[in-house]
Formats: C-alpha cells, sequence, structure tokens
C-alpha cells in the first residue's frame, strides 16, 4: 500500500490540476492513520529550469568557479547559487526561486552560457496561499513514510508553521499538535523548543495563527490555561551546532607528541624560589641590556642556572633510547623555551647554553621569540633540544604539572613571581619575590633524590645570584 | 535601509570633509565620493564588502579612494603560489589579501592609488569609469599619453601598464576597482609578483604580466593626492555633485556595522589560501647530503590549501619506510603552509645520522610551500 501511496504522490506531481486523496482506515494496521492529502500544481514539486541571466556588457558566456550548493540542498529566494567570471569580472548568481537544487548543469571550470539553464530547482511545496492551509509535509523518503504511520501522527501545519520548523530543523513528525485535527500551531513549536532549551518563550501571538482557525476560539481558554503564563520577551532559541574539523597541523604534532610522552613515568618536584635579590639584579641590568639592543628577561638567568646545574647532575640532559638498554649522556646543553604563538605550542632552543653567557643567551631568545610570533623558526631551531623550561608563569598559575618532551627526561614549568610575607633571618615578616617551579623528571633513569639537589642547586644560584660566578664556565 | 540611513547621517553630523569647493550646499543624491583613512588592504577590501551589501545604489552612485601599505592582492579564483614569492612575502612582511572581485594579481604599496566606482547592477560600465579617469589625468597634465585599451587596462606611451581592472557583480550592485601606478616601488613589484614554485598546475585564473610605469617617472612633480584630487574633481563634475570627499574610517563599527567581522574575515587563513581552487604540485627536490645529490620526487594534491594527496620518493632505505610513511601521514590533511609544516620536524630517531636526514627532507619540503 505504501508504494501505491508513493506512486500517487509522482503523478500528481506531473499534473496541474487538484487532487484529493483520502486513504481508507482500513487499509493500514493501525487505528490512526488518517492523512488528508491535497495538493496543487506547486505541491510536489515542479520543476524550474534556473537560467543564467544577462551579466551585462554583451558578454554571452562566463566561466563557473565555485559552486555554493549542490543537488539535493534547499534554497531561498536570493540565497548564492554560484560564482561566474568572465573577462576579470567575478559575478555571484543568486536563486530566484524558493525550493530545492535538483540539477547542476555545469561542473566547475566549465563554460556556462547567458540564458541557458545553470540549474533545475524544485519549487517548494508550502508556496501555497494561507486558504490552502493544510498542506500536507513534502514527500519524504519511504522510510519516513512508514515511520510516521508506526507513531500514528498526523502532520497538519500551515506554511508558516512548517517554515518555522524548518528554520529550528525540527521534525513536525515530533511535536505534538494541540490544534483542530491534531493540527500543529505555531505554540507548539515554541514549547517544542522551550522544553528542548529550557528558555521561557512569550505566549503566543495571534496574527499568524487567527485566519486559518476560527473554530477553536472556544478552545482557547483550555489552552490558555495549559501555557505557562510568562514574562513578554523574545524567543530565545539555541541554533548552535556542534563542529567536527579534522586535527591537523599543530594539533597533530602535539596528539604525537604527547602520545609517546605518556610512555614515560614521570614523577614531580617542587619548590619554592626567593627571587628578590634577582629581581633587584635584573632591574640594574636591564637599562645595560637595553643599551645593547636586548630585551632582559629572567629566561636567560633560569636557563643558565640550569645549565650550571646540568653540569652537575648530568643525568638530567640525557636521553633513554627506545628499547630502555643505553642512557646517552650529551655533551651540549640545548634548552628549550616553550613558547606560545596563535596557532599553539612551539619549543624552538638555545643551543650550547654551557658556553654562552647569560647576555649571548638574551639575545639568542629575543631571536627566538621575534621568529617565533612572526611563524618563522627554522629547523635548527625546532630541533635537537635536551631539556625544557615552560614559563607559564608569565600567563599565570603557581604550580604545574609539565609534560616532558621526548627524547629528554625532564622538564621544569615556571609559575608567576608573588609578592609574598615570609620570614627573614633575625624571624622578622618581610616582602619577598617568590616563584615557584615544578619539574617532571623520567623516572625510569631519573630518581627523586637526583631531582631534588639538582632542584636546590638551581634554586641556590637563583637566590643569590653572586655564587653563580663562582661557578660561570 | 537603516544602515544607509547611518551613513547618511554621518555626513550631515561627525565626518570630515575635505576641499569643500562649491560651499555647503547640501549632497544631491546623485553620488558620493569617500576616502579611507587606513591603509590596511584588509580593511579597506571589508569596506568595499560593506557598501556592496548594504547600501542602496538605487539613485545614487559612489566613487570609493584608497591606498594600502605594501600587499599583494590575488584575484578571487586564483592562486598565490601560482602568482608571488610567498617566501619572499613572508620575509618582507608584505600582506596578502584575497578580494572578492575577479582578475589577476597586483602589488599594492602607498605609490599606488585605488578607485572603485561603485553603482547598481544595470549602471555597470568599466569603461566609462576608465575614460573618467583618463580624463582626469589629461585635465592635470594635457600632454600625458594616457589611453584605455579592450582588456580595460590604460596603458601610458601605448606601452606600460598603469592602471588594471576587476569587478565584482552581485544581485542589485556591482563594482569596477582600478589601481594607478603613481610612485609604487617597482624593484619590489616585480620581484615580489614572481612565482619561484614548480610544477604548478591548476585552474586558476592566471596573470598577464605586463610592463609597468609609474606616472611620476613621466613626470616627477606627480603626487598621489594630486591624482586622488584631479579623479574626484572628474567624478564630481561629470555626477553632477560637490566635489567634495567624506573619510570613513573603517575601524567604525557605529558607521559600518559588522566591519570587523568581514576584516577578520578576510584575513582569516581559510580565505586567503584555502579558497584557491584545487591544485597539484608535481616536481623533483634537488637535496644536497653530504658529497652527493639526491632526486626526489614530489607529488601532491592540493585542496581548499591543505594536502590532500602526497607522495614523496625517495631513494630506497635513505629514511626508514616508518618514518617515511610518518611523514606523508601527517602532511597529508595538513595545510600547504611552512608553519605547519616545521611542526612536524618533533620526531623521534635514534641516532644524528637519521635527524639530519630528517631534517634535510623537512627544510625541502617546506620550500615548496
Amino acid at each position: 500500500v505504501c508504494i501505491h501511496r508513493v506512486r500517487s504522490c509522482s503523478s500528481i506531481g506531473l499534473v496541474k490540476s487538484k487532487y484529493v486523496c483520502l486513504f481508507d482506515k482500513a487499509a493500514f494496521k493501525f487505528s490512526h492513520q488518517q492523512r488528508l492529502f491535497r495538493t496543487s500544481a506547486v505541491s510536489c514539486g515542479q520543476i524550474v529550469q534556473f537560467k543564467l541571466s544577462d551579466i551585462g556588457e554583451g558578454i554571452t558566456e562566463v566561466t563557473v568557479k565555485e559552486w555554493y550548493i549542490k543537488e539535493g540542498d534547499s534554497v531561498s529566494q536570493f540565497d548564492s547559487i554560484c560564482e561566474v567570471q568572465s573577462d576579470k569580472a567575478s559575478v555571484t548568481i543568486t536563486s530566484r526561486y524558493d525550493g530545492i537544487i535538483r540539477k547542476l548543469h555545469y561542473n566547475l571550470d566549465d563554460i556556462a552560457y547567458v540564458g541557458k539553464p545553470l540549474v533545475d530547482i524544485e519549487i517548494d511545496a508550502s508556496k501555497g496561499t494561507v486558504k490552502e492551509d493544510v498542506v500536507e509535509t513534502p514527500p519524504m523518503s519511504h522510510e519516513e513514510h512508514t515511520h510516521q504511520e508506526i507513531k500514528g501522527h498526523k502532520t497538519l501545519a500551515t506554511p508558516a508553521v512548517r517554515r518555522l520548523a524548518m528554520e529550528n530543523n525540527i521534525k513536525l513528525s515530533e511535536v505534538v499538535g494541540t490544534g483542530k485535527d491534531n493540527r500543529i500551531l505555531k505554540e507548539d513549536i515554541l514549547n517544542y523548543l522551550a522544553k528542548q532549551t529550557g528558555a521561557i518563550l512569550p505566549p503566543s501571538p495571534k496574527a499568524e495563527i487567527m485566519p486559518p482557525l476560527p473554530k477553536s476560539i472556544p478552545a482557547a481558554p483550555k489552552d490558555k490555561a495549559r501555557k505557562i503564563p510568562v514574562p513578554v520577551s523574545r524567543p530565545i532559541v539555541f541554533s548552535g551546532k556542534d563542529k567536527t574539523e579534522p586535527v591537523t597541523g599543530f594539533h597533530k604534532a602535539m596528539v604525537k607528541t604527547m602520545s609517546a610522552a605518556l610512555k614515560i613515568p614521570h614523577f614531580g618536584y617542587c619548590d619554592e624560589i626567593d627571587l628578590t635579590q634577582l629581581v633587584q639584579l635584573r632591574e640594574e641590568l636591564k637599562p645595560v641590556a637595553q643599551i645593547r639592543g636586548i630585551k632582559l628577561s629572567f629566561m636567560p638567568f633560569f636557563i643558565k642556572a640550569a645549565s650550571l646545574g646540568l653540569l652537575q647532575y648530568p643525568v638530567l640532559n640525557a636521553s633513554l633510547d627506545e628499547s630502555c638498554q643505553n642512557v646517552t649522556y650529551k655533551a651540549s646543553h640545548n634548552i628549550g623555551v616553550a613558547m606560545d604563538t596563535e596557532q599553539g605550542l612551539i619549543v624552538p632552543n638555545v643551543k650550547n647554553v654551557q658556553v654562552c653567557s647569560v647576555f649571548e643567551i638574551a639575545a639568542e631568545l629575543n631571536r627566538l621569540q621575534s621568529l617565533g610570533s612572526a611563524g618563522q623558526l627554522g629547523t635548527n631551531d625546532l630541533t635537537g633540544g635536551t631539556f625544557t623550561l615552560s614559563n607559564i608563569g608569565t600567563i599565570g598559575g603557581t604550580y604545574a604539572k609539565p609534560v616532558i618532551l621526548p627524547p629528554e627526561v625532564a622538564i621544569g614549568a615556571l609559575g608567576k613571581i608573588q609578592v609574598l610575607p615570609r620570614f627573614n633571618e633575625k624571624g622578622e615578616v618581610c616582602k619577598a619575590q617568590i616563584m615557584n617551579v615544578s619539574w617532571s623528571a623520567d623516572h625510569r633513569i631519573i630518581d627523586g633524590a637526583t631531582m631534588a639537589r639538582f632542584s636546590n642547586l638551581w634554586k641556590s644560584y637563583l637566590e643569590n645570584p653572586a655564587s653563580m660566578l663562582l661557578d660561570l664556565k | 535601509m537603516v544602515l544607509q540611513t547611518s551613513l547618511k547621517n554621518c555626513l550631515q553630523l561627525s565626518c570630515i570633509f575635505r576641499t569643500p569647493k562649491a560651499g555647503f550646499r547640501s549632497t544631491t543624491s546623485g553620488g558620493l565620493i569617500i576616502q579611507s583613512v587606513s591603509n590596511d588592504v584588509y580593511e579597506n577590501l571589508a569596506v568595499e564588502d560593506w557598501i556592496h551589501d548594504h547600501m542602496n545604489l538605487e539613485n545614487q552612485q559612489v566613487l570609493f579612494l584608497w591606498r594600502n601599505s605594501p600587499a599583494v592582492v590575488i584575484g578571487r579564483h586564483q592562486n598565490p603560489w601560482q602568482e608571488c614569492n610567498l617566501r619572499l612575502l613572508r620575509q618582507k612582511n608584505i600582506k596578502l589579501a584575497r578580494r572578492r572581485s575577479g582578475g589577476g594579481t597586483v602589488y599594492h604599496d602607498l605609490g599606488n592609488i585605488n578607485l572603485t566606482f561603485f553603482t547598481n547592477r544595470k549602471k555597470y560600465e568599466r569603461t566609462e569609469n576608465l575614460k573618467l579617469v583618463v580624463k582626469a589625468l589629461k585635465a592635470l597634465r594635457p600632454r600625458l599619453d594616457v589611453h584605455v585599451t579592450d582588456r580595460y587596462d590604460i596603458l601610458l606611451d601605448r606601452q606600460y601598464k598603469i592602471s588594471g581592472t576587476a569587478a565584482k557583480l552581485g544581485r542589485t550592485t556591482a563594482y569596477h576597482h582600478c589601481t594607478l601606478l603613481c610612485n609604487a616601488d617597482k624593484l619590489v613589484l616585480s620581484s615580489i609578483l614572481k612565482s619561484p614554485y614548480k610544477g604548478l598546475k591548476s585552474n586558476a585564473t592566471p596573470s598577464v604580466p605586463a610592463s609597468v610605469k609609474n606616472l611620476f617617472e613621466e613626470d616627477p612633480s606627480l603626487t598621489c593626492e594630486m591624482l586622488l584630487d584631479a579623479i574626484a574633481e572628474q567624478y564630481a563634475t561629470q555626477h553632477q555633485i560637490d566635489h567634495r570627499i567624506t573619510l570613513i574610517n573603517p575601524a567604525d563599527e557605529v558607521l559600518l556595522p559588522g566591519i570587523s567581522n568581514r576584516v577578520k574575515e578576510l584575513q582569516n587563513w581559510e580565505w586567503v589560501y584555502g579558497k584557491t581552487p584545487k591544485f597539484s604540485v608535481s616536481t623533483c627536490l634537488h637535496m644536497v647530503y653530504k658529497d652527493s645529490v639526491l632526486e626526489v620526487k614530489v607529488d601532491m594534491d592540493i585542496k581548499h590549501g591543505r594536502i590532500e594527496v602526497c607522495n614523496i620518493g625517495l631513494p630506497e632505505q635513505w629514511l626508514p619506510p616508518a618514518l617515511c610513511s610518518e611523514l606523508v601521514k601527517s602532511l597529508t590533511g595538513s595545510k600547504f603552509c611552512p608553519n605547519e609544516t616545521i611542526t612536524l620536524l618533533r620526531v623521534f630517531p635514534q641516532d644524528d645520522e637519521l635527524h639530519s636526514r630528517w631534517n634535510l627532507l623537512c627544510e625541502n619540503m617546506m620550500m615548496l610551500m
């Protein structure tokens, strides 16, 4: 019987006169299967050939450069259909009709001719006037037909209500109609939406609903009683959609790196550093560096102190091979500095810190930072790192849990410098510039004691910068 | 309609007027001359978009005058890799923009002026606009040998191109814009508009290269300001309106609601690079490694600016197969852009030898982008 129905539908579409098809109740298993099927000439889709209109300047042919729609898409009048080009002019062709695209007459880069068909559009079924109010939902696929029968719903609705449903991606079959003959009213759509989003909706405006339903006035008070009394406000309709996109570029690289990092058994060690003296020292040295054309931050000190520490604890500057059979103690201290760029995390490194002065490190950092923000870092800058420091404190935070970047075995995350009260040697409360450091290390070859001792050494250099002078190479 | 009113309100209230030559007669609804205070190519292109979409041009026409700091502007359907030297562009920090009109690639700097003629669809007439420009130039310097060609270029001395044209037609409005070389940097122009990329195959609109000359070379007393004034005056005369140039600021969201979103759209990688029609790269890398030169065949298909298909023909065993397939897998789906490729460099090869081979290959691949 369903097949019979579909066939009737298609035959109706080709003929211009009105048809009314009433299907016998007895024909179906379920009792409420009556579907009022009145159609007009336009209902089952009249295919119109939309021709390419005159471009002007006597142009007869253009090249199709981009399609904005594909076959099966629905379009409204004035939606963009495609972009064509003719002799340095790019033209946007817009639709004259509401409907569904049934055929594209050209492929990309084909030559299209003015006056010849560009696309075939099936005119929208809901173009009927208000008088022709009861319009069946457009013929759907076979499965949806069957689905609707099983649900026992008649989906009767005016064109305005159907448009509202379409705009909000609502299947009419899922909305309970409260009008005559279970007709779906605008309020039903709004109530449905309210349930979806928990939004507060206004009482339904009368204008659109009134004309087709003069008989439902006695029913109105009953309807009103069902509605939730709400203050008048605009209906909040959430039409946001989830967005899925492939993982590429920076994120893909991060996935790779972090998945590899997961294989390393991390342990953490944190401490607090009193940078009061270093802050003062930097203030004195900043103008000196400025004269030489270099911006001096705290990082060069942290990096140099780390390198001095690595000289005493070279295992932290090592690399474990895949099979964990061999440990390679790297001679160069190529200390990586995590950088946050527009595209994401990038870690260039300063090469051979063990033979660089603090000033040289500062200069190199300046260079890497400007290249990094311009997206012009070279391969040499981004590879060969042996140890990493991440100054997350510039953005914020105190303690962190950094992830080691293989093939390295240790990493340090530096929190922000805060002014906090501390006790001095005399037992008095004084202002101190405190920064927190969080180390992570590979527990397969580094033990807690080594990490702690390295951290203490690094801390002592920074808390008392003059002591760095003794061990500077 | 509301938007048109706000621009009209601006005219009466807070806009700055330039050289009011005809006194303070109220503007008739025949035409409007506006000039941008910004030199940012994205902001200025956004203004064009805004006017095209929002202004009612049934009864009036608009002339928009603008200049940009160094930028390369490609046509709507063009391929930036084919049209310019992207490496040099990045090095010199020159901007790259894709406009919405068709046509070829041009180089803008402050020595070049841009003119946009907005009309309704029916009044779209490029030749008339260009004749107006020629008339203005001749009024300024009667001995200039300038004329309009049938390709809508303006030639100086029958030889040198001083202006190129492009146009955009919408449903009800249209615009025709053109450049005019007054005193642009010809050295940068010629070097930046030469593509070093080989083996590109694409259906994108190609540019037609031409010898160019600055009007300044013909007559050193000419400046951009003089040209702008002359053209505005000619436009005012022809449309019987006041020679009054209204300055507009493309950052003014109140005057031009939604403009900042349009600017962002134009700056977006997806528009500038991602809109490139599908193309393929088929070339050979010549990698110098130790004492030998390796020939590596590379074939890639790029769609929406992303590498759809990638084949790299390395000599056998030069890199372990796992690493090769790793590289190809990472590149596939990535943007055809050196900034993306560089992130792939983080791998964990076992030894220095392997690491340096990997780096060499990656660097060479990046040179293709």
